[in-house]
């Protein structure tokens, strides 16, 4: 039992994890409809930019958030300004082609820029010492995760429903052609949406240093992937659903690795989302919506 | 056109292959190519049957599957098994590795050609993941350290391979049950309703793909010497998606010469490997940017051999709504 609740405690950091990368993937699809393939290497970008804040420019963890989640916001607004917006009108498969371009680019661009070498973060930043409940251990660098995770989706929830830019976000994606003639600044608010998927990519990056140490210029591609999964667990698009998609799915693969399939861990991962796809096509939190002719 | 000239083009052009892999032997065994140009055209040759048994799915059916390695892997690890297990020749396994590919792609497509865009690509995208992780984990074919296989695969076995893929491909494509996919790609519903049966053409369709990336997979295999789990991964799947893309969506001859083309880029530039990858993503992005239609758009080669003459004219689309 305790062994139980230790796996669940992990899978609940872990899935915390996918959470704040699946809010990024399905914030950007809600809006664009597209399937942003370099979000996890943004989230991978993020990773670094704490790191080399912690070590070099030798910040606390908190700073070192914040500079990884801004850095990682522009990054986000370049990538859509630069190879995103061009192809807007174009068929979605160009798009999804130059998503895959995009993430093959900062990937490769990387490991030319730094080698491919991986980079450990120091394990003394967050001065949290773990607590015991009911003999489960659990550590304060996964409470800290949960924090921080749990205070950025609020912040988020609160940006999309009671700010401008949110009601801009949610009129967009709602129907882009509509909202232009209501004099919604399309453009600013696709790149608004960027900026903060990716900030919160950023965010993920730095928190997923810590609890993981090992970070690398390839690390970006399972976790981009299974966030992706964990968007379309909760419904595509909606922002509450990918939160409970990545938890689920963080928590999925906990009690897998725990019962001796670690190896069969991934695979879970994409079996779990054929499955939802085949008999939930629009998510757990998602309505069916009938094709019209 | 009548049948006869029509008939009279297709032995004309066989011929004139039978002529160019005539010749490519006698250059192989006099050693005027060497080693590396017969590993680039081994490539090319196993990267153009992938590229059109893509293109069956995704051009001419326009069901978005970018889970091909997949495939690929079944049909390089039958194979395998087959030839170096079970020591049966090199033509068994060829055909139980595209059986056993066309296989999967029956257990894979019934349930998630109901799927469509994005959702099909997710899907299948999780599907090539699963079945590179099944073979991570069986022991029988080696796991993570892969199975070694003797190096079977020569030129008149991969030239006909060539030929006969598309040459079915190009045949159905033409077809009844070609045009009936063609339909489904321009308009799924409408061509429901005009009583097109979408499952039955969708699910062929995807299983004739199949098919011939298990063939390729054979091919693959008994090229490399070794095979691992690693070789397939969405990487891979990417890579021939891209061929496909970039010769452009419904153009056979298309995905022919970017199969060429990029088979020969990626070959050269792995003399620089630091700037491989960087390069290649590059010409992607640009290429998209400047010209999403892909090469060919969806003409084929042959509407420009002959001017004046009006092209195919179901073949044609303005390339808008491949994928829904």
């Amino acid at each position: 039992m305790e062994q139980f609740i230790q796996q669940l405690v992990n899978g609940i950091s872990l899935g915390s994890i996918y959470a704040l990368i699946a809010l990024g993937y399905t914030m950007v699809y809600g809006i664009v409809k597209l399937i942003n393939f370099a979000h996890g290497d943004v989230f991978m970008v993020g990773a670094f930019i704490g790191f080399y804040s912690i070590t070099i420019l030798d910040l606390g963890f908190f700073p070192a958030l914040l500079i990884s989640m801004a850095a990682c916001a522009i990054f986000g607004v370049l990538i859509e300004r630069i190879a995103y917006k061009p192809l807007r009108n174009a068929t979605r498969i160009a798009a999804l082609i130059t998503a895959i371009g995009v993430s093959l680019f900062i990937e490769y661009g990387t490991i030319y820029i730094r080698g491919a070498q991986p980079e450990a973060y120091p394990n003394n930043i967050v001065p949290l010492k773990s607590l015991e409940i009911f003999g489960v251990k659990i550590s304060g660098q996964s409470i800290m995760i949960l924090a921080v995770s749990i205070f950025l989706m609020i912040v988020l929830q609160f940006i999309v429903h009671k700010t401008k830019i949110g009601k801009a976000m949610r009129a967009v994606s709602h129907d882009m052609d509509a909202a232009k003639l209501m004099g919604i600044n399309v453009n600013n608010t696709i790149s608004a949406t960027f900026a903060i998927g990716s900030a919160l990519a950023g965010a993920a990056g730095v928190v997923f240093g810590m609890y993981y140490t090992k970070i690398e210029p390839l690390m970006g591609i399972i976790p981009g992937l299974k966030a992706f999964v964990a968007a379309v667990l909760g419904g595509i698009g909606i922002i509450p659903g990918a939160m409970a998609g990545g938890l689920l799915l963080g928590v999925i693969e906990a009690l897998v690795s725990a019962t001796g399939g670690s190896l069969w861990r991934d695979a879970v991962a994409f079996i779990v989302l054929i499955l939802i796809l085949i008999f939930r096509p629009a998510g757990l939190f998602g309505k069916n919506v009938r094709e019209k002719v | 056109m009548n049948i006869l000239t029509k008939a009279k083009g297709f032995w004309g052009t066989i011929g004139l292959i039978i002529i160019f892999s005539v010749v490519i032997q006698f250059l192989i065994n006099g050693g005027t190519l060497n080693s590396f140009y017969v590993n680039a055209l081994f490539s090319i040759g196993i990267n153009i049957i992938l590229a059109a048994s893509l293109h069956l799915i995704i051009g001419i059916t326009g069901q978005f599957s970018i889970g091909h390695a997949g495939f690929l892997a079944v049909g390089a690890y039958i194979s395998a098994i087959v030839t170096m297990k079970l020591g049966l020749p090199f033509p068994v396994a060829i055909l139980a590795a595209g059986l056993a590919a066309a296989i999967a792609g029956l257990v894979i497509g019934i349930p998630t050609l109901r799927l469509r865009g994005d959702y099909l690509a997710i899907a299948t995208l999780g599907f090539g993941e699963i079945v590179r992780i099944i073979f991570l984990n069986i022991d029988y074919v080696g796991g993570a350290s892969g199975m070694t296989v003797s190096h079977l695969t020569t030129w008149p076995w991969l030239i006909a391979c060539v030929v006969i893929t598309i040459v079915v491909i190009v045949n159905f494509t033409n077809s009844t049950h070609g045009r009936a996919c063609i339909s489904i790609r321009e308009n799924e519903i409408a061509a429901d309703a005009m009583g097109i049966n979408t499952t039955y053409y969708k699910v062929m369709a995807f299983v004739i793909g199949a098919f011939f990336a298990g063939v390729a997979g054979a091919l693959h295999a008994h090229n490399f010497y070794i095979i691992q789990p690693t070789n397939f991964g969405f990487l891979k799947s990417f890579d021939i998606l891209i061929l496909v893309v970039l010769g452009g969506l419904g153009s056979m001859s298309g995905s022919v010469i970017a199969a060429i083309l990029l088979t020969i880029i990626s070959t050269f530039l792995s003399n620089y490997p630091e700037v491989r990858m960087v390069i290649y993503s590059l010409v992607l992005i640009v290429m998209m940017l400047f010209r999403p239609q892909g090469l060919m758009g969806t003409k084929e080669i042959t509407s420009f051999l002959k001017i004046g003459k009006s092209a195919k004219g179901g073949v044609q689309h303005d390339g808008k709504n491949t994928v829904a």
